[in-house]
């Protein structure tokens, strides 16, 4: 087993990762110090899901814009269930780092003037959110990993999936990682470890996610006994292609496109975002404009009452961009029309887009404290693997680029200052831990034929999150789903790779992504079970928890790893230090409201 | 609006039909020979060749291996060879394709497994042409307690902005009879990339890209094949920049010819 070290490991390439590393190498340079860091990811960086965001990311920007504004939108977006002191320290970082990107040329869409140019966003005050196109996600990406190449301290092990965390006496000491390309094991010793694995979107069966967004890191942490906070809310994006689930930008939406069900009719002026706004004029936090759990519990609505559209075989509303014109649509939308032109052979131009809700984002994760440290010394987390505890019940669009950002550099010079301070551990520990992990592929890969099929267990998680932790969910089907994974984690056990080669064994990736999976999933479940209320992403139709209740659950859930026993849940105090919970409002109804 | 003016048919799963696709499989563990394995599988209209390959994977063959992700044509992940022509899995459809379909590896790469070839060279080839902004001494250097952007306007945008558009899938350097010659021919999205930065206002990073572009085996072997633009998934049109840049290659060394 090859053993290297390094100052800090960063596992994960996307944006929180890259952001992670270069802040780390920055920070280490201030300092007089220079730092060895490594990158891992399980694929070369700019495959990262973060590439496939579209609408932009949100800093406050104009004049009339302020810092507590964004702070309310964000707080009354999560429904209260956010830590006010970490969605300061947002808020307040957010427009640095936004002008940071552009200083490494991040190609912004500009104004006339020359000057960046912002867009409206759901559940946002006003315009402030950034964009490039409708690929942010994949400028920002790109322009990390572009910059990255700058620092010789940065050394990349592209396609380097790990598979655990080295942890000795409460403190992380290293990583344990798997090179795809030979099979062969390594070990890095570290004193400081950021994870920034992505969330975990793909434990639904339909979802905006790529496929590599399977939660591995959240896994590796809560099996070191790291708490998964908020897990049971997930947001369904309201605008996802049938079919694939491919993500149809809420920007579209804040460039003034509108949602038909299928008698052509604004539903959304029914559900609490009205009056219906005039074509073409999209007002802030009205209408087309709300929060995207109040959006995709709309469609759920209008199903259930028999008011949405086909298409295939998929219950769908109509995202309508006519109004805005040809030339508009492709300045602003460009990669909008080219994936329903491929995916669906509908022209967002000429016709309405036919639409669902899709999932497609983790609010919850790996639980740390303001500052991207976890209970475990020397670990890190940021992105959407982390619940740095910003997003609450529900995240508002084109918050989490942002945030990927300014807690990607809050753990980078986290972890820079932890490594400065700290030796290495004896590497005999690390050396042990390798054993272990070796011993486990060599079980999971010895050649026997496979009791139980990973792909017929995959199946089987992925219909049970969708079934009982949709948008709506009841006691019954949490607890079914719960059961399931209980069930599929025992049965997880008795799988066998059959691919028994080591170089790009990709059934092995597979089967380890779907333990961690299986893992996390049982996390969510019991979260959403155990709240008994509605709030957020988290919607019962169970009589007497259709609303939310600040008296028992304005708290955090935090689920613990057993091993093979069942999780077990806590609950933990929110921080409210700034404002008081309050109710919701969207359309008319929040016209008096302080934000 | 009308009924009439919603699509409501398109992805159908009636139009359900079998396809046949034969795949190139290379496993270095058992043998260094490669050979063709015939998949047939149920395809309806809506049916990508990725979606193919995941249908191999989990119900027909789980020991052939490939690249993928994000399935909307964004990250890059899935290029390989469709009869002969450089694809994205993800956005290839098997309903445009009477008859066979043979798969094999992205081209001019070394295998690594099946349809997985090492994309090492072309990660050196992007690193070697500086691909970021340089700009040594900015007029105002940025400060994280003062943040100030450049100035940039949308014709400044528009300059550089569709070379700024490669997924670095690589489908060009398959594409590219000159980089299959020669490795070490920086490639299209190389030097695509670097004509990017070149043409951004806010960069002063083209002398130090220069010495790198303007040898053999940067923009001097490129013949103006411009298959690599064919290929492009994106649009980028990375046989314009490369072309662009043989320009401003000549014009500098003229220039520092006149300079001596």
């Amino acid at each position: 087993m090859q053993q290297r070290d390094f100052d800090i490991v960063i596992v994960g390439g996307g944006g929180a990762g890259l952001r992670a590393a270069i802040g780390a190498a920055e920070q280490a340079k201030a300092q007089g110090a220079s730092q060895h860091i490594a990158l891992l990811s399980k694929v070369y960086p700019m495959r990262s899901h973060t590439v496939a965001a579209e609408g932009g990311a949100a800093a406050v920007t104009s004049a009339e814009d302020s810092h507590q504004a964004h702070f309310d939108d964000t707080v009354s977006g999560g429904d209260w269930l956010v830590e006010q002191g970490v969605a300061d320290y947002f808020v307040h970082h957010a427009y640095q780092e936004l002008v940071q990107m552009e200083r490494w040329g991040c190609p912004w869409s500009r104004k006339d003037d020359g000057q960046v140019q912002v867009r409206r966003f759901g559940g946002m005050k006003t315009a402030r959110t950034w964009f490039a196109a409708d690929k942010t996600g994949f400028h920002m990406l790109h322009t990390l990993f572009q910059t990255s190449l700058k620092y010789p301290e940065i050394e990349r092990f592209d396609e380097y999936f790990v598979l655990d965390l080295a942890v000795h006496e409460g403190a992380v000491i290293g990583v344990i990682a798997l090179q795809i390309a030979t099979g062969e094991l390594t070990l890095l010793r570290a004193k400081a470890v950021v994870l920034a694995t992505g969330g975990a979107g793909r434990l639904f069966r339909f979802n905006t996610n790529a496929g590599i967004v399977t939660g591995d890191g959240m896994a590796m942490a809560y099996r070191h006994g790291v708490a998964l906070r908020d897990m049971e809310f997930v947001q369904y994006h309201p605008t996802g292609l049938p079919g694939s689930g491919i993500l149809i930008t809420e920007a579209c939406r804040g460039e003034g496109g509108i949602l038909l069900n299928k008698d052509g009719y604004r539903y959304l002026q029914d559900y609490g975002l009205g009056p219906e706004t005039p074509l073409g004029k999209p007002e802030n936090k009205y209408m087309e404009l709300g929060p995207r759990d109040k959006l995709s519990q709309a469609f759920w609505q209008e199903q259930q009452a028999g008011r949405t559209g086909k298409f295939g075989d998929s219950d769908v509303v109509y995202l309508d961009l006519r109004h805005l014109g040809e030339k508009y649509i492709l300045e602003r939308l460009p990669f909008i029309c080219e994936l329903a032109k491929s995916y669906i052979n509908v022209d967002p131009v000429k016709e309405p887009v036919p639409i669902r809700p899709a999932v497609h984002y983790t609010m919850g994760g790996i639980e740390t404290n303001p500052q991207c440290e976890t209970s475990i010394a020397g670990l890190y987390a940021a992105g959407e693997c982390a619940s740095v505890g910003l997003h609450g019940a529900n995240r508002l669009g084109s918050n989490s680029l942002t945030e990927l950002l300014v807690f990607g550099r809050l753990a980078g010079e986290q972890a820079s200052q932890r490594a400065a301070q700290t030796e290495w551990a004896d590497e005999r520990l690390l050396e042990a831990q390798g054993d272990r992990q070796q011993a486990k592929l060599l079980r999971l890969c010895d050649g026997t034929s496979s009791e139980e099929n990973w792909v017929e267990l995959k199946h089987a998680m992925v219909q049970a999150m969708e079934s009982g932790c949709g948008i709506y969910r009841t006691e019954e089907g949490m607890r079914h789903s719960l059961d399931t994974m209980r069930q599929l984690r025992a049965r997880f056990n008795k799988v066998r790779v059959n691919d028994t080669s080591k170089i790009f064994n990709t059934e092995l990736l597979e089967c380890l992504e779907l333990e961690c999976g299986l893992d996390i999933a049982e996390a969510s479940c019991l979260g959403a079970l155990e709240r008994r209320e509605s709030r957020g992403a988290h919607q019962r139709l169970d009589e007497g928890m259709q609303k939310r209740d600040d008296v028992n659950y304005l708290k955090h859930s935090q689920v613990f790893y057993q091993g093979d026993a069942h999780a077990e849940l806590r609950w933990q105090d929110v921080d409210v230090r700034f404002s008081a919970p309050a109710e919701r409002a969207y359309g008319d109804a929040g016209k008096g409201e302080k934000a | 609006m009308s009924t009439e003016q919603i699509s409501t048919n398109v992805i159908s799963t009636q139009s359900a039909s079998t396809k046949h696709i034969s795949v190139k499989r290379y496993l270095p563990d058992n043998s260094t020979e490669t050979y063709w394995q015939e998949y047939d599988l149920p395809v309806d209209d809506s049916t990508s060749l990725l979606d193919a390959l995941n249908h191999i994977k989990e119900q027909l063959d789980s020991t052939l291996s490939y690249r993928w992700s994000c399935r909307m044509a964004i990250c890059g992940s899935c290029g390989v060879m469709v009869n002969g022509i450089p694809k994205l899995g993800c956005k290839t459809f098997l309903r445009d394709y009477e008859g066979d379909i043979r798969i094999e590896p992205l081209a001019h790469f070394p295998v690594q497994r099946d349809l997985v070839v090492d994309m090492e060279i072309f990660l050196e080839h992007l690193a070697a042409v500086k691909p970021y902004l340089i700009d040594d001494n900015p007029v105002k250097p940025y400060d994280p307690n003062a943040p100030e952007t450049y100035q940039q306007t949308p014709e400044q945008l528009e300059r550089y902005k569709q070379f700024a558009n490669c997924i670095n899938c690589g489908l060009c350097y398959s594409a590219c009879p000159q980089f299959g010659l020669n490795p070490e021919f920086l490639g299209p999205a190389a030097l695509t990339l670097a004509h990017r930065y070149n043409l951004d206002s806010r960069d002063n990073g083209k002398k130090q890209r220069m010495a790198e572009l303007n040898r053999h085996d940067g923009v001097w072997s490129c013949t103006f094949v411009g298959f690599c633009s064919k290929v492009c998934p994106k649009h980028v049109d990375p046989a314009a920049a490369v072309n662009q840049g043989k320009v401003e290659a000549a014009k500098h060394t003229l220039i520092a010819l006149f300079k001596g």
